[in-house]
C-alpha cells in the first residue's frame, strides 16, 4: 500500500516544515498552540501508519527511500527503518505531542517560536532514527543541536549561556571525531551507504580506533562517566520541555549510535575493548547514583539519575561479549542488547514522566529545590499519587516498564560475572534510595511552608499528559512481549553479525 | 578558436567601464547613485560576457601569458557576484551615513580588474601584474577615510607590509626565473619536476610562498589582517573579505597547483605548518576579540588556514575542496560584514560584538539570516560552511592525513565558541541599551536575505557547485 509513498520522509519533514511555519508566524497569533499540537499529532499518526505496516518477522530494513543527493561523492538521501529504529522514532514522535502540550505559563516569550523549535528537532530526531546513509545521519545529528542550543538558551534558567554552550561545544567534540572516523570508513570502503560500512572487514586497530572515535560521539550523547558533566548542568537550566526532549530522546542518540556503527562497524574493538565499557558503564550505575543521592535540586537528581539508568543501556549492550565467551552461546547475548533497547525506551518514559513533574512544581512554586517543598500530597493529592507510579518505575519496581530493562539486563550479567551483577544489582538499591527519598521529602511529611499550602493540584493538561505517560509505563511494565517482538529479527540479526569476526 | 582579444573582452571591457564609472562619478559627483548603477551594472555585463565565454577547453593567448579555463571562469564570476553583493551592502552604508565616496566603486573596478588578469595567469609575470592591480586599490580603499587616524594606519600598515610582500614575492620569482630560465607556468612545472633538488628554485619558491601567504592572511604573515580590518570602514572591510580572498586562492592555484606542482614536497611542509598555526592562532586569538571586526579578522585567518588543507592533499579534488570553501567563505564573509553593517548608524559607531545583543527582540528576520551565517561560520550542518569543511576534509584523508584532519576539527571545535557567542547576545541577552537595531530599506534586505538562502541552498544542495569545481579543476589544472 505505501511501497511507492515517501511515508518516511513525510515524518521528517513535515514537523520541521511545521515548526518553520509555527515559528514564523507564531507571535501575532493566539492559536499557535493548537497548530503545533496538528502538527505533532499528525506526525504521531503518520508514525503509528509507520508501525501499522511494519513487518516485524524480518530484520530487513523497511520503507526504503534511495534518492541520490549529491552525486560527485555518491552521498544519497538513503531513509528506512528497522526494529531498532522504529520503536525510538515512535518514542520521539509521542513525546514531543506531550511537550508541546504541557508549553505552559512558564513560556511567556515568544511561544511560538519555543514550540516550532520543538517540532522542528522531532524532524530532525526522526532523521537520525531513519538515516542509512552515513552523511545524511551526520547532518540529522549535528543539526539536532541547533534546534536544542536555543531552547536551553532562550527559555533557561539563570545559568543557560554557560549550560547550553557547554552542551553545545561537548557533544561538537563528539561529533567532530565520528565525522573523521565516518570519512575515513569512505576511504576504505567507497560508499556512504552505512549497511557497506557494516560490512567492511578492518583490521584490528583500524577498529579500535574508528571505535573509540564513534565512543566519543555516542559517550558523549548516551552521556557516559567520565564525559556526563554537561548533562546535570543542561537538565537544570533547560525550560521544561527541553529536559524532556533530552532525557527522554537525546539521550537515545548514543545507544542508538553504538547499536547502528560502533557494535557493526567494529565488533572485534568492540570484543577486545568490553571490559573498559562495562567498567566504565558500572562507575556509571554506581558512583552516579550515589551522586545522585546527595543532590539537592530535583532536577539534578533526575539528571544524575538518568546517567545512571543510561549506564544499564551501555552495560546491556557490551556485556554481551563476555557472556558469549562465557556461554558459547551467542543466543544468550541477545537478551542483553533487548534490555538494552526496552531500557531506552523505558528510560523515554520514565524520565521524561519525573520531568514533567518536576515541571508542573516548578510552574507553580518556582524552585527546584528539595528543601523548598514537603507535604505536597497534603494539597496536590492526585499529583502525588502519578508521581508516586513515576518514581516507583524509576526504582525499578516490577510492573513497570524500569524493571523490564534492569531486569533484562541484569540476568544477562549473571551469565557473564557474579561480581558485574551484582554491582549492577546495587542500582535496585541506590535508585529506590535517591528516588523515594526524594519523594518523601518532597511529596509527605507536614505542610511546612506557604508556597505548599497555597498549592492547587494538577489541572486537566496536567493530567492528561501524566496519564498518558503512566499507562505507557505500566503497558511496557507488564505486557512487553509486543516490544520486544518488534526488535527482536534485528537484534537476531545485528548479534548474528557482530558474532563473526571483520578481521581483514 | 577565440581570438586573442575575444579571450580578453570581458577584462577589456571591465577596464573601459572603470574609466566610465570615473568620468561618471567626476561630472555626476552629486548623484552617487548613478556611480554605484553605473558600477553595478559594469560588473553584471563583464558576469554576463564571463558566463558567454566559458570555454570547455583552457585557451592560452598573448604568448600563454594568459589563459582562459573553466577554473578561471567560474572563479570570475564568483568574484564578479561577490563584488556585486560588496557593492550593494556599500551603496546601503554610503547612504546611511551620507557619505559623499563614489570613487570607491571605480577603485573597487580596479581592484577586481586585477582580480580577474590573476584569475586567469598563466605566467608569473601576469601574476604579479593582477596582484599590484589588486592591491594598490585594495590600499587606496583602506586610506579612503580620511579623517579617521585607525583608517590612516590601517592603511600605512597594510601598504608597508603589503609593498614588502610584493618586493618578496618578485624577489623569488627572479630567483626562479634564474633557475628555471622561464616565466611560463607550465614551463616552470616540467623544469620542477626535472630538477626539484635545485637549491636556487627551492629559495625561490619560499619567497614566493610568502607573498602568496600574505595575500592570502596565513600565520605567520596575518599580522595585517586585524588591524586592516578594523580601521577601514565596514564596506571596505566587507569587499576586503570577500572577492579578494578568490583572487588569492587563484594565485596559490596558478603558483602551486600549476607551476611548482613539482616541488611539492618542498611546499607541502611549509603549507602543513602555515595552516596548522593559522587554524590555531585565528580560532584561538578570535575568542579574546571584543570588536566585531577584529574577530572576523581572526576567523578569516582561520578559514585560510583551513582551506590551505585542500592544498596539502595534492590531488585535482583537494584543489575544488579548497575552491568550493573559498567560494562559501566569501559570500559567508560578506554576509557576517553586512549585519555589522546594517547595525551601525551614524549616531552610534559602536562595533563591539555586544552590539547585537537582544537583536532577535528587534529584528527577528534579520536575526535569523544571521544565525545561519554564523552556525554556518561554525561550520554546522546544514549550512554549506559545513560542506566546504567537510570536503577539505574528505580530500585530507583520502590522501593519508588523517592525524591533520583530527587536529583540523579540533581547531573547528575551538572556533565554533565565538560564533556562539554571536547567537548568545542575539538571542539570549535582552538589550538594555536599546541600541541594536536594523532600518534596512529593500534593496539591501534583499542582498541580505539573497546571501543567507544561498547559504542555506548550497547547504541542502552542495552538489550543485561542488560538482562545477571538480569538473573546472579537472579539465583545467591536471
Amino acid at each position: 500500500m505505501f511501497n511507492n509513498f515517501p511515508l518516511l520522509s513525510l515524518t521528517i519533514w513535515l514537523p520541521i516544515l511545521g515548526g518553520l511555519w509555527v515559528a514564523f508566524r507564531g507571535s501575532r497569533s493566539d492559536s499557535v498552540k493548537a497548530e503545533a499540537l496538528i502538527f505533532s499529532i499528525v506526525t504521531f499518526i503518520l508514525s503509528l501508519v509507520l508501525l501499522y505496516n511494519f513487518d516485524s518477522s524480518t530484520a530487513e530494513m523497511q520503507f526504503l527511500e534511495r534518492v541520490s543527493w549529491i552525486p560527485v561523492f555518491g552521498i544519497e538521501y538513503f531513509l528506512g527503518l528497522d526494529g531498532i529504529s522504529l520503536p525510538l522514532v515512535l518514542l520521539t514522535t509521542f513525546i514531543t505531542i506531550l511537550v508541546i502540550l504541557a508549553a505552559g505559563k512558564s513560556i511567556s516569550d515568544r511561544l511560538g517560536f519555543y514550540l516550532g523549535a520543538f517540532l522542528i528537532l522531532e524532524g530532525v530526531m526522526v532523521g537520525v532514527f531513519a538515516a542509512l546513509d552515513a552523511v545524511l545521519f551526520y547532518v540529522f545529528w549535528e543539526a539536532m543541536l541547533i534546534p536544542m542550543f536555543l531552547i536551553i538558551g532562550i527559555w533557561g534558567g539563570t545559568n543557560r549561556v554557560y549550560a547550553t554552550i557547554k552542551f553545545f561545544l561537548y557533544t561538537l567534540l563528539g561529533s567532530l571525531l565520528m565525522l573523521v572516523a565516518l570519512l575515513y570508513l569512505y576511504y576504505v570502503t567507497g560508499t556512504f551507504a552505512i549497511e557497506s560500512m557494516q560490512s567492511a572487514p578492518l583490521n584490528l586497530l583500524e577498529q579500535q580506533l574508528l571505535f573509540l572515535a564513534f565512543l566519543m560521539a555516542f559517550a558523549v550523547k548516551v552521556p557516559m562517566w567520565p564525559v556526563h558533566t554537561w548533562l546535570p548542568d543542561a537538565h537544570v537550566e533547560a525550560p521544561t520541555g527541553g529536559s524532556v526532549i533530552l532525557a527522554a530522546i537525546m539521550l537515545k542518540m548514543g545507544g542508538y549510535g553504538f547499536l547502528r556503527f560502533s557494535l557493526p562497524v567494529a565488533p572485534d574493538a568492540a570484543a577486545s575493548l568490553d571490559s573498559l565499557m562495562i567498567a566504565v558503564s558500572l562507575v556509571a550505575v554506581v558512583y552516579i547514583g550515589l551522586v545522585a543521592l546527595v543532590q539537592e535540586d530535583m532536577k539534578k537528581l533526575i539528571a544524575y539519575s538518568s546517567i545512571s539508568h543510561m549506564g544499564f543501556v551501555t552495560l546491556g549492550l557490551f556485556v554481551v561479549f563476555n557472556v558469549a565467551a562465557k556461554t558459547g552461546d551467542w543466543n544468550d547475548a541477545t537478551m542483553g542488547v533487548e534490555g538494552a533497547m526496552v531500557q531506552m525506551i523505558s528510560h523515554g518514559f520514565i524520565s521524561g514522566a519525573l520531568f514533567l513533574c518536576v515541571g508542573v512544581l516548578y510552574e507553580r512554586v518556582h524552585s527546584r529545590q528539595i528543601k523548598d517543598y514537603g507535604g505536597v500530597a497534603n494539597t496536590m493529592p492526585v499529583f502525588a499519587a502519578f508521581m508516586m507510579l513515576f518514581a516507583m518505575a524509576n526504582a525499578g519496581l516490577p510492573g513497570t516498564s524500569g524493571f523490564v530493562g534492569e531486569f533484562l539486563v541484569i540476568m544477562t550479567a549473571f551469565k557473564a560475572n557474579f561480581w558485574v551483577a551484582f554491582l549492577a544489582g546495587t542500582t535496585l538499591i541506590l535508585g529506590a534510595a535517591y528516588t523515594l527519598w526524594m519523594y518523601k521529602r518532597v511529596i509527605f511529611g507536614a505542610v511546612l511552608n506557604d508556597n505548599v499550602s497555597s498549592l492547587c493540584d494538577v489541572n486537566k493538561t496536567e493530567t492528561m499528559i501524566l496519564s498518558t505517560l503512566a499507562v505507557a509505563v505500566l503497558v511496557v511494565g507488564i505486557w512487553p512481549a509486543p516490544l520486544l517482538e518488534l526488535m527482536q529479527p534485528t537484534i537476531q540479526n545485528l548479534i548474528e553479525h557482530i558474532a563473526s569476526s571483520k578481521l581483514k | 578558436m577565440m581570438n586573442e582579444l575575444q579571450v580578453i573582452t570581458p577584462e577589456m571591457t571591465l577596464a573601459g567601464l572603470g574609466c566610465l564609472v570615473l568620468l561618471v562619478d567626476v561630472f555626476k559627483r552629486e548623484e552617487s547613485n548613478l556611480t554605484f548603477w553605473t558600477a553595478s551594472i559594469s560588473l553584471i555585463v563583464v558576469c554576463l560576457l564571463v558566463v558567454v565565454w566559458r570555454p570547455d577547453q583552457p585557451v592560452y593567448v598573448f604568448g600563454s601569458t594568459f589563459k582562459l579555463d573553466q577554473v578561471s571562469s567560474l572563479l570570475k564570476i564568483f568574484i564578479l557576484i561577490t563584488g556585486l553583493g560588496a557593492f550593494f551592502y556599500a551603496n546601503y552604508y554610503f547612504e546611511k551615513f551620507n557619505l559623499k565616496q563614489s570613487e570607491f566603486y571605480s577603485l573597487a573596478i580596479f581592484s577586481i580588474l586585477g582580480m580577474l588578469v590573476l584569475a586567469s595567469a598563466h605566467s608569473l609575470l601576469t601574476v604579479y601584474l593582477g596582484l599590484e592591480l589588486l592591491s594598490l586599490s585594495l590600499y587606496a580603499m583602506v586610506a579612503m577615510d580620511r579623517d579617521s587616524k585607525f583608517a590612516a594606519e590601517a592603511a600605512m600598515k597594510y601598504f608597508v607590509l603589503g609593498a614588502l610582500a610584493s618586493g618578496i614575492l618578485l624577489y623569488g620569482i627572479s630567483m626562479l626565473y634564474g633557475a628555471a630560465g622561464t616565466l611560463d607556468l607550465i614551463e616552470l612545472k616540467t623544469q620542477g619536476m626535472a630538477k626539484h633538488n635545485d637549491l636556487l628554485l627551492v629559495f625561490g619558491l619560499v619567497f614566493v610562498l610568502v607573498g602568496i601567504g600574505f595575500k592570502l592572511g596565513v600565520v605567520p604573515f596575518h599580522m595585517w589582517i586585524p588591524d586592516v580590518y578594523e580601521g577601514s570602514r565596514t564596506p571596505v572591510t566587507l569587499f576586503l573579505s570577500s572577492a579578494p580572498k578568490i583572487a588569492a586562492y587563484a594565485m596559490a592555484l596558478r603558483v602551486l597547483g600549476e607551476g611548482l606542482v613539482g616541488l611539492s614536497a618542498e611546499w607541502l611542509q611549509m603549507l602543513i605548518f602555515m595552516a596548522v598555526l593559522s587554524m590555531g592562532v585565528g580560532n584561538i586569538a578570535a575568542i579574546a576579540q571584543s570588536n566585531f571586526k577584529r574577530m572576523l579578522a581572526y576567523s578569516t585567518i582561520a578559514h585560510m588556514g583551513f582551506l590551505l588543507l585542500g592544498f596539502i592533499a595534492t590531488s585535482p579534488g583537494g584543489y575544488a575542496a579548497s575552491m568550493f570553501y573559498v567560494v562559501v567563505y566569501s559570500i559567508m564573509g560578506m554576509g557576517a560584514f553586512a549585519a555589522l553593517l546594517l547595525v551601525v548608524s551614524p549616531n552610534n559607531l559602536d562595533e563591539k560584538i555586544t552590539r547585537f545583543k537582544g537583536l532577535s527582540l528587534t529584528n527577528p528576520a534579520a536575526s535569523l539570516m544571521f544565525l545561519i551565517l554564523m552556525l554556518s561560520l561554525a561550520g554546522i550542518p546544514p549550512f554549506a560552511g559545513f560542506w566546504a569543511k567537510w570536503f577539505v576534509l574528505k580530500e585530507l584523508v583520502a590522501s593519508g592525513m588523517l592525524w591533520l584532519a583530527v587536529i583540523a576539527v579540533i581547531f573547528s571545535l575551538i572556533g565554533a565558541y565565538y560564533y556562539l557567542r554571536i547567537i548568545k547576545y542575539m538571542y539570549f541577552d535582552s538589550d538594555d541599551a536599546a541600541n541594536s537595531s536594523i532600518c534596512w530599506n529593500r534593496s539591501v534586505g534583499t542582498v541580505f536575505t539573497v546571501n543567507a538562502v544561498a547559504i542555506l541552498f548550497l547547504g541542502f544542495f552542495p552538489g550543485i557547485l561542488m560538482s562545477e569545481c571538480l569538473k573546472a579543476v579537472l579539465s583545467s589544472v591536471v
